[in-house]
């Protein structure tokens, strides 16, 4: 019996041993912190009616959680193909952590970009960046205009984003595919604003009227955090 | 180049085979309303106006695909008439009271290329899970072999040189007023209770008149 015991004790011990040295590994990948859906900085009828308390409860639990874990997921595995030195199985899943880091990003990021009326939802931009629009859009109307003629035109899921690039010291209007980020349309791009076309953002709402989400949606944009990301940046860009 | 068999499709917006609350409760009427009344009309409404008084106009939708598919590099009137070929095919792909596992050649066809039933349906159901975004999934038929696709927002297996037996469409829209995010409940239900066999059968055996003809 104490035989039994013993050796049990030594497959344990045997085994920490292995765990001890998977530590020798670099304590960067040891240390990897994972995802976690980010509270609502509102409640989920704060938006009404621009995007019904029905669209921010599946958005934000479902969607945005399903992101989350999936992309953990991914790390996991990533982590231990790295471990194993299992180059082929690291750039396979590539797409995983694109697709669903990219939808946790991106919609950490909205729910940013976005502010109840009473909180200055819909508010327009403060100096500087409403100089910049008016310089590069016409008006903030222009803005929007454009905006929307993207957002609609996107073919499948996407997002429609106003971004800052801060190597050429301009605004732009670009749009992404699936859950691509707007770095992935240029690395030295900021959004300062970003609109998730993807159907599940509008679907219970608006069904197929996606252009009516688009026209409605302004009305809880919230361009204080435009502005200030965009105010920051040109900060930096000035001391340069 | 693949034909495209049961659709003809001249710009027509036809009704789904069945009446809109045919398929509840595993696909409601309301969705149906939107998603052929709504959706389909305006792929086909929106490739009427777009190949107007073009070369397009006037000529085979399946030709219009192929050459707005123009090998990926995608031209304007590519998703609409793509959209409108896969919609019609995907109407009658399903029936009511239909799903389940086929019988006779069509089944003896899946046990040989998949090894069983139940390995095509794990494989049918990985596809439409696993694309990102909005696209479909499908069944389809190539150099006397039957094997599952997936393909992203309007693609379908015309382009890419196979005959399509079957489709779901994994667009959100086609699922998100009676799954809302849960994706792979309604490929459940579209497999267990919506699947025309028989309408698969059918394009088989044209898909297999085809390839011989043209061998």
């Amino acid at each position: 019996m104490t035989t039994i015991v013993f050796i049990i004790v030594l497959v344990i011990f045997a085994a920490n041993l292995h765990d001890a040295g998977a530590t020798t590994m670099d304590p960067c990948l040891e240390s990897m912190k994972t995802a976690s859906l980010p509270d609502l900085p509102y409640a989920y009828d704060a938006l009404e009616p621009a995007i019904s308390e029905e669209i921010m409860r599946l958005h934000h639990q479902k969607h945005h959680q399903t992101y989350v874990t999936q992309y953990n997921k991914a790390l996991n595995s990533l982590r231990s193909a790295m471990a194993d030195g299992d180059h082929s199985a690291v750039v396979k899943l590539q797409s995983l952590i694109k697709f669903n880091g990219g939808g946790h990003v991106n919609h950490a990021i909205f729910w940013k970009i976005l502010a109840p009326v009473h909180e200055g939802g819909g508010k327009p931009p403060h100096d500087p960046l409403s100089s910049a629009i008016d310089a590069h859009f016409g008006s903030l109307e222009g803005l929007i205009q454009k905006m929307n003629a993207e957002g609609a035109s996107v073919q499948g899921s996407g997002w429609v984003w106003l971004g800052l690039d801060r190597e050429l010291k301009r605004l732009v209007v670009e749009t992404t595919a699936n859950q691509d980020p707007l770095v992935t349309k240029g690395t030295h791009l900021v959004p300062l604003i970003g609109i998730d076309v993807w159907e599940h953002a509008y679907y219970p709402q608006y069904k197929n009227a996606r252009a009516e989400y688009l026209k409605n949606i302004w009305s809880v944009i919230n361009w204080k955090y435009a502005a200030d990301v965009f105010e920051k940046h040109s900060r930096d860009l000035d001391t340069n | 180049m693949a034909a495209s068999t049961a659709v003809t499709a001249n710009y027509v917006l036809k009704p789904p085979p069945y009446a809109l609350d045919a398929l509840e409760p595993h696909m409601s009427k309301q969705t149906l309303e939107f998603h052929w009344g709504k959706h389909h009309r305006a792929y086909v409404d929106n490739l009427k106006k777009q190949v107007l008084g073009t070369e397009l106009e006037g000529k085979p939708l399946d030709h219009i695909i192929n050459k707005t598919y123009n090998n990926g590099d995608l031209l304007p009137a590519f998703n609409n008439a793509a959209q409108a070929w896969n919609h019609e095919f995907f109407w009658e792909s399903m029936k009511p009271n239909g799903g389940g596992k086929p019988s006779g050649e069509l089944l003896a066809l899946l046990e040989r290329d998949f090894t069983s039933y139940e390995k095509f349906y794990e494989e049918f159901n990985a596809a439409a899970a696993t694309q990102f975004g909005a696209g479909w999934a499908w069944l389809a038929y190539a150099n006397d072999k039957l094997k599952v696709v997936k393909t992203p927002n309007a693609v379908n297996p015309l382009v890419l040189g196979s005959f399509p037996l079957l489709t779901i469409d994994v667009w959100e829209h086609a699922y998100y007023l009676d799954f809302q995010n849960r994706r792979p409940d309604y490929i459940k239900t579209f497999m267990n209770n919506l699947v025309s066999w028989e309408a698969v059968s059918a394009r088989l055996e044209a898909a297999k008149a085809a390839s011989s003809s043209s061998a």
